[in-house]
């Protein structure tokens, strides 16, 4: 049953997400976007991981996403095939030397990890709320606090661009 | 095993028909007995079977036949894959957020122990959110896809407004998470047996804040301004009609109910009776009616209030509805992220600091 269900999500992520990649139509793409997040997010409940879970259709599929659909719809992108930048090669070259890496350091973190031992006990508590809240204000906690100041960093610097634009406008 | 699935089967089927089959309908006509009394009107009286009206009830009846049957007219420049997505990603949140709710307590019940909740999630009130955020897709599309003005900017407003008002709605609640330190609704509702500890008389700035956002997030008066009729004639669904029209309307009620049964059990004592404790309710009833009958009337009882508590709720949002007029766009922003956003921050590190203390 369980592997039934971990299959099927499997499929939608890996169907969906080359939706998103091949189609010209933006909110296609989005919406395709919305959907890998979505079957991904059930994966992690399957691996008992229902806080990132959860957390991963809160803040990617149901905040972000919502963003990029709103951005999409105010600048109202044509539905119709985008024209392709002029350099294509470059940015097929970059795409690939990207997911290169990408990969390189898959396969360390990986061989770090080294195969799961058959038959480990998993701790009861595992993925559970207070588990991983208590990893990351102790374990974790300064690669936490370098994020959310990397965060504030984001948020300051929307603002600060969002604002100027404004000022230019009046100007 | 199998009296696992039954009884979550049990509770399903009862919480469905519950939502879908009473509330759902029997809201349509409570709206408009409301807003027929607060208007001084007579209100829905017409549809009678044989004569009789049933003070208007037929009306729900009347409207289902009628949707049922009525065309399904899809605009000619519409999307028709996303337009007809839409009103499904609607109504889906809506429904199955009810999962989480725990609509009475536990019980021994012929050597079972019946826990009334559909799944006791670890991450229990945050489902919710991820569900409301899923839903915010069901309006943007619905704009969006109809291809007509009216509906893409009812789709730009409800998307801008959904998302703010999330972030308030999600700060406000985690004042009651760190007083009852958990998640779970269940917990969160056991803990509330004692009436002093009702999550109101801890959490009274949160409560004032999460109905707010919350009604904020249903889009319903004075939040309105996706679907505003004076302005945008009805806003992201203006190109719906017939099944899919009803189920944004449904969507609507449903969440209503969800809105009303979170409040429940986050402020107001989920399941409880003032002053009366789950074993003084167990006592009373096993005097006459043994153990078994006495856990049964006692989860009875419970069930009972719980909705009756929930349509206190849907009452008062409703009024709420039929008595202020509608904000401004740039109010309702203003109104987020200028005083809820910091009054929730305000409240989070008052309960932080206080909880800290003691």
């Amino acid at each position: 049953m369980e592997l039934l269900i971990f299959y099927a999500f499997c499929v939608g992520a890996v169907v969906s997400a080359l939706l998103m990649v091949t189609t010209k139509r933006p909110v296609r793409a989005a919406m395709s976007l919305v959907a890998t997040m979505s079957f991904l997010a059930g994966l992690y409940a399957l691996l008992n991981a229902h806080l990132i879970a959860v957390l991963q259709l809160i803040v990617y599929a149901g905040a972000i996403m919502v963003l990029f659909l709103f951005v999409i719809m105010l600048l109202n992108i044509e539905e119709k095939e985008g024209k392709l930048a002029k350099n294509v090669f470059f940015i097929q070259l970059a795409g690939t030397v990207v997911v290169g890496i990408l990969m390189v350091a898959m396969v360390v973190v990986m061989n770090k990890i080294g195969a799961p031992v058959a038959g480990a006990a998993v701790d009861e508590t595992f993925g559970t709320t207070k588990a991983v809240g208590w990893m990351l204000f102790t374990k974790y906690l300064l690669p936490f606090e370098i994020a959310s100041v990397l965060l504030l960093a984001a948020i300051v610097g929307a603002v600060i661009l969002a604002k100027r634009r404004i000022d230019n406008s009046k100007a | 095993m199998l009296a696992d699935l039954i009884e979550s089967l049990a509770k399903i089927v009862f919480i469905f028909t519950v939502n879908v089959g009473v509330f759902a309908p029997i809201l349509g006509w409570v709206e408009r007995k409301q807003s027929a009394v607060m208007q001084d009107r007579i209100g829905a009286n017409r549809a009678d079977i044989l004569g009789f009206t049933a003070i208007g009830l037929f009306h729900s009846l009347a409207d289902a036949v009628k949707l049922l049957t009525k065309e399904d007219f899809v605009p000619a420049n519409a999307n028709k894959f996303f337009h007809t997505l839409a009103p499904f990603i609607a109504l889906v949140p809506a429904i199955s957020a009810f999962a989480i709710i725990p609509f009475g307590g536990r019980y021994e019940l012929f050597g079972r122990e019946i826990n009334l909740v559909i799944a006791d999630l670890d991450v229990g009130i945050l489902y919710v959110f991820a569900l409301a955020g899923l839903a915010t897709y069901g309006t943007v599309l619905a704009g969006w896809s109809s291809r007509s003005n009216w509906s893409l900017l009812g789709g730009l407003r409800a998307s801008a407004q959904m998302l703010s008002y999330e972030v308030a709605m999600g700060l406000s609640i985690i004042g009651i998470i760190i007083v009852y330190g958990s998640l779970r609704l269940t917990d969160i509702g056991a803990a509330q047996e004692n009436f002093f500890r009702w999550g109101i008389f801890l959490q009274p700035v949160g409560f004032i804040i999460y109905m707010t956002c919350a009604i904020a997030e249903n889009k319903r008066i004075p939040f309105d301004i996706p679907e505003a009729e004076s302005e945008l004639v009805a806003g992201y669904f203006t190109e719906y009609s017939g099944m899919k029209f009803v189920m944004f309307w449904m969507a609507e009620f449903l969440e209503m109910v969800t809105i009303s049964a979170i409040v429940t059990t986050l402020f107001f004592g989920a399941w409880h009776i003032p002053f009366v404790t789950d074993a003084m309710l167990l006592s009373w009833f096993s005097g006459f009616a043994g153990p078994n009958g006495a856990a049964a009337l006692a989860m009875a009882v419970n069930i009972a209030v719980f909705f009756a508590k929930v349509s206190f709720f849907i009452w008062l949002q409703m009024t709420i509805r039929w008595t202020l007029p509608r904000f401004r766009y740039d109010q309702v922003m203003r109104m987020c992220w200028k005083m809820l956003l910091p009054l929730s921050l305000i409240n989070l590190s008052i309960t932080g600091l206080v909880v800290l203390l003691l």
